[in-house]
């Protein structure tokens, strides 16, 4: 059906809680905009702390999406298109870090990577300290990142469907053949969109974060730990520095649904 | 003999044993359900069956669950088998051009000389002036073109087509079907129809798989001429009674009685069918007199147009009749009619 054609009315009732759940999502994003000191803005985001801040969070959420991208692909074609037993399950432990709380992965991290965590031993005898290192920072947003790449692939590739794969084998394309000139070209969308709503989360990651990388200036310390902090001291600067973080959340919302992703 | 395959797929309780020789075309007919595409998955390498061997060209393909037998089975892209299903399936970010250069590609050929080999398929199958466009600028028809360069460009030593027609428009079907009698010639393939007349202009062979199993094969126009299974009989429009010979006709199961004229000899008591075409049966309201040998009372339980002609459907069978007799004879489905059938126009023959 097109627009403006509905053939079936609303119940009239409907539109009132729409309307209150529509303000409830847009006033907040408003009273903030009304509280940021325009004339000093540029101030206000470009302190030392800030500027490290930022960079350090394009620069921890790059490399994690590539992470993600790398670690997602092969996993999402695993999940759609093979069957083996414990599939579900595995399914499921995959999309976990999406709804628990991020503080929990943290945790769940600190015990694995470590000094007393389960591989923390190993890799301490390789003389590598992960916990509360830029690494750390990594590990934590693509802990919490990767299953967007997941979830939105595995959706594109059972969406296309394995016929276009069968077509490609039976013409004499090696399976190396078929998924570089077929099947990436075909969920391309869904990788791009995956990979954005992924470096997204990843610019927005605290809880893990914190737990598991701490909050070490130019290290450790991303930009919502850093509005977090300044928030105490300089509550302006934590508006301003917040309007940054908006402004790339919605240049990411308006790439991905220009993508027709979302 | 190029190609063989005897395969069992249990889960879909599907067992067939099928041939195919140099250069012949194999139509495959059955009904929907019956096994058809099980048995394309099945040559093309997608379906693992359950047990089962298949060789090309003298080739093994697959040999599998034979007791004392290691397994032998070769992935779908080193066969040289290329699949055409109902939808073209041109792969939709490739222009048409280098869909058909894929097959070339894959097997690593030179960009350019794949291409060259594209633009010649393409030539033959005349969808040159296509060559730039993307798939989603081609009618259905222009893309099943395209998608029979793209098979046979990948010069494939079988070639399976599944229901190539089925997904056209009426109107550009008989010309597609005309090109592939072309690109067909001298070719090896197995082709999975509904239609009789793909059977009949493409095919040189037909098997009619039913339940799974192949329960008649033989040249197209014997087959249709003379079919030995209900389906084969419905496909080439044909009436057909089973029972035993009994005197100068065929007794039915359920009692019918059949007189006509026996093709082979067929001895009493011996499982025969009676074949008859609908245009030999006359409608009556009342049993006529006279030398008719069959009169055979039905009920009518549909009407179909076909031209200028009216099918009568019953039952069991079919007539046909003119438009003025439908309405001179106040035909209805529900109507009690009698079928009359001259000996002469029903063969009797061997089950």
């Amino acid at each position: 059906m097109t627009r403006g054609s509905r053939q079936v009315g609303l119940p009239p009732w409907l539109f009132a809680p729409a309307a209150v759940g529509a303000l409830f999502l847009v006033l907040p994003l408003v009273a903030m905009l009304s509280r940021v000191e325009w004339g000093d803005f540029f101030g206000l985001i470009g302190s030392d702390s800030s500027v490290a801040a930022l960079k350090l969070s394009l620069r921890t959420s790059s490399v994690s999406t590539v992470l993600c991208v790398l670690l997602g692909v092969p996993l999402a074609m695993v999940l759609a298109r093979t069957t083996f037993r414990g599939q579900q399950l595995l399914r499921s432990l995959v999309l976990l870090p999406l709804v628990l709380p991020p503080v929990v992965g943290g945790i769940a991290l600190l015990y694995t990577f470590g000094r007393r965590g389960l591989l923390g031993h190993t890799f301490e005898v390789l003389g590598i300290q992960v916990a509360f290192s830029t690494t750390a920072v990594v590990m934590a947003q693509t802990f919490v990142a990767l299953p967007f790449l997941v979830v939105s692939l595995e959706g594109a590739l059972r969406t296309v469907g394995g016929r276009f794969e069968a077509v490609a084998s039976t013409l004499g394309a090696r399976p190396t053949t078929v998924f570089r000139r077929v099947t990436l070209p075909l969920v391309l969308p869904g990788l791009v969109s995956g990979a954005v709503l992924s470096f997204a989360r990843s610019l927005g990651e605290f809880g893990a974060t914190i737990t598991f990388a701490g909050s070490l200036q130019g290290v450790t310390r991303t930009l919502p730990l850093e509005i977090y902090l300044q928030r105490e001291t300089d509550a302006d600067a934590a508006v301003a520095l917040s309007l940054v973080l908006v402004f790339v959340a919605v240049v990411v919302i308006g790439f991905a649904r220009g993508r027709g992703a979302i | 003999m190029t190609f063989e395959l005897t395969g069992a797929v249990r889960e879909r309780g599907v067992d067939l044993s099928l041939h195919v020789d140099t250069a012949e075309v194999l139509a495959v007919l059955g009904p929907n359900g019956s096994g058809k595409s099980t048995a394309m998955s099945l040559i093309a390498g997608l379906l693992r069956p359950d047990s089962g061997t298949a060789s090309l060209d003298g080739r093994v393909l697959f040999d599998l669950g034979r007791p004392g037998r290691a397994h032998v089975w070769v992935p779908p892209h080193a066969r040289g088998v290329a699949l055409l299903a109902q939808e073209p399936l041109l792969f939709p970010h490739l222009s048409a051009l280098d869909n058909v250069a894929f097959g070339p590609r894959s097997v690593g050929r030179q960009r350019s000389a794949s291409r060259a080999v594209a633009q010649r398929w393409l030539a033959e199958v005349d969808a040159e002036e296509y060559a730039d466009r993307k798939p989603a600028q081609l009618s259905g028809g222009q893309a099943q073109r395209i998608a029979v360069a793209r098979a046979l460009a990948a010069d494939p030593r079988l070639l399976l087509l599944d229901e190539p027609m089925a997904a056209l428009d009426v109107a550009v079907a008989p010309a597609v079907r005309q090109m592939l009698r072309r690109v067909l010639h001298d070719r090896s393939a197995v082709i999975v129809t509904h239609d009789v007349l793909d059977a009949l202009l493409l095919a040189d062979r037909v098997v009619v798989i039913d339940g799974g199993r192949v329960v008649e094969e033989g040249p197209t126009a014997q087959l249709l001429a003379r079919p030995r299974s209900a389906f084969a009989a419905r496909i080439a429009g044909l009436n057909m009674v089973r029972g035993r010979r009994e005197g100068h006709g065929v007794r039915s199961h359920d009692g019918l009685f059949v007189e006509g004229l026996a093709e082979e000899p067929v001895a009493e008591g011996q499982e025969a069918l009676a074949v008859f075409r609908p245009s030999a049966v006359g409608v009556y309201r009342e049993p006529p007199g006279g030398s008719l040998r069959n009169v055979i009372s039905v009920t009518i339980t549909e009407l179909e147009p076909q031209g200028d002609q009216v099918r009568v459907r019953t039952a069991d069978l079919s007539a046909d009749v003119t438009v003025a007799a439908v309405a001179e004879l106040d035909l209805a489905p529900q109507t009690p009619v009698v079928f009359g059938v001259k000996a002469s126009e029903v063969a009797i023959y061997r089950a």
